[in-house]
């Protein structure tokens, strides 16, 4: 996952210039789930922006939106410059480790000096880790169960994946097993279920825009974005559930009268509820959880279900 | 089966991906029923389907290399009985977490069973792919079709070919 570092006097107007989130509300630490707007307000790509304690911000991006995201944050970073804004960034070659799951804590705490029930969701600590210095233990994660995304130097990185697989309860999981969790967390894939034709009213992502951020309108597409807060949007993302054969991305999804309202973005059996799980976009008729839609499965209508999400809840840690 | 999504899931398997497991051993007895007309051996597709005619009749499931790719088969979809079916033609899918992949026809045929323990527990496919975990089977339209198939020690050199 690219990871870029904003340091300068000016890192926080820069970095809500891009995004849609309140950055300036982050305490110290403090992370958040952002996106990254154009001006036709569709979603350029989704992001993890944290305040370190440190003097800069974090920016964890999607792997396949690197080139691009780079060239927007250095494109206005030279813009800010060229004014007097004291900004500029600096691209980490840190890797990330994802440590995942209930036992993520008993595990890591062994091989930690902070205390991790200190340590809530979406909050951030550089600390050593296992004896790795310089690595940044962010208590987040794909996955809607507790986890930490470790960022650590791309040198010890190996050592670092190894000393944790050496623990019994660490298992390497692949990108398939991840994708399942996230779909149960209602977790957006970006690329299939968000991306630059999509806005982030259409993806129920309104959480994510500051409150003095839609009062001021001032992120990328704001206009198009804040009209469609008010007059609704024509489609919606939504969960759906099923029996029978998986949904998979790209069916069809058909309404009452057997005519199309709408495609699956994601889908997959689930493995903790033992049925099918999907999300995908309908139109904003037939988006009201418990509307039964069919989707076209190899040829053959089956009944689907649109259920509110997350399908499995989720289990994020909060700090007592 | 559908080889292209057999490789699209492969690498993402690959952490705890089992190697293929040791070439299959055919036992010794099975090779000396060949002069009998009641069994013959298991002749494969390159699309990793197997199939075995006894008595006019030939059952289809798919490879064990198969079934160690796709992972656990959570749902079958096959087809109806009396399905009329051309060789290559797609006559159903095997579903696992993370991919659909297509079920093509060894054998130009009718359709005259289905494995319906299969619908309950899928993952036969995986425990028992030559045994329980059949999929159809279906009449030999053309007893031809069978000679273009591969067997069991040619599939076994196509696998390491591919893998390769």
């Amino acid at each position: 996952m690219p990871q870029t570092r904003v340091y300068g006097r000016d890192r926080v107007r820069f970095m809500e210039s891009l995004v849609v989130g309140d950055i300036a509300e982050l305490k110290p630490g403090q992370g958040t789930l952002t996106l990254l707007t154009n001006e036709r307000g569709g979603i350029v790509d989704d992001l993890i922006v944290t305040n370190t304690s440190e003097d800069h911000l974090y920016v964890v991006s999607n792997a396949g939106c690197a080139d691009k995201d780079l060239a927007i944050m250095r494109g206005r970073v030279a813009e800010l410059q060229a004014t007097g804004s004291d900004v500029h960034l600096e691209a980490s070659d840190n890797a990330l480790l994802a440590l995942q799951g209930p036992s993520m804590a008993r595990v890591l705490q062994a091989g930690l000096s902070d205390d991790l029930a200190k340590l809530s969701f979406m909050n951030s600590i550089t600390t050593t880790v296992f004896g790795v210095p310089g690595c940044q233990v962010t208590r987040c994660g794909y996955t809607g169960e507790d986890g930490v995304e470790i960022s650590v130097p791309a040198g010890r990185a190996v050592e670092l994946a190894e000393r944790l697989l050496g623990v019994p309860d660490v298992w390497p999981a692949g990108l398939a097993a991840r994708d399942s969790l996230r779909l149960e967390a209602g977790l957006c894939l970006y690329g299939n279920d968000i991306d630059e034709t999509t806005t982030p009213v259409e993806a129920g992502l309104l959480w994510t825009l500051g409150k003095r951020r839609r009062a001021a309108m001032d992120f990328p597409g704001a206009a198009v974005i804040m009209a469609q807060v008010k007059e609704k949007p024509k489609r919606k993302r939504v969960g759906l559930t099923s029996e029978g054969p998986p949904i998979r991305p790209h069916m069809a999804i058909l309404g009452p009268e057997g005519t199309p309202v709408g495609t699956v973005t994601s889908g997959c059996p689930s493995p903790s509820l033992g049925k099918n799980i999907a999300m995908g976009y309908v139109e904003a008729a037939h988006s009201r959880a418990g509307t039964t839609l069919t989707i076209e499965v190899r040829k053959k209508q089956h009944p689907a279900l649109v259920t509110k999400m997350p399908f499995v809840p989720t289990q994020y840690y909060t700090a007592k | 089966m559908a080889w292209r999504a057999l490789r699209r899931v492969g690498p993402v398997l690959a952490p705890r991906c089992p190697r293929l497991s040791p070439p299959l051993r055919v036992p010794a007895a099975r090779r000396l029923v060949t002069s009998s007309l009641v069994l013959s051996a298991r002749k494969f597709t390159d699309k990793h389907e197997w199939v075995s005619v006894e008595n006019g009749i030939g059952t289809v499931g798919i490879s064990n290399f198969a079934q160690e790719a796709l992972g656990d088969v959570v749902y079958c979809s096959l087809p109806e009985i009396g399905t009329k079916l051309n060789k290559h033609d797609e006559f159903g899918a095997l579903e696992s977490v993370k991919a659909a992949s297509e079920l093509y026809s060894p054998l130009s045929g009718e359709v005259t069973d289905v494995n319906t323990a299969l619908a309950d527990n899928p993952g036969l496919v995986n425990k028992s792919c030559y045994q329980d975990g059949w999929l159809i089977k279906m009449t030999v339209e053309n007893p031809a079709d069978l000679d273009e198939l591969m067997n069991e020690d040619a599939y076994e050199k196509y696998i390491k070919s591919i893998e390769d």
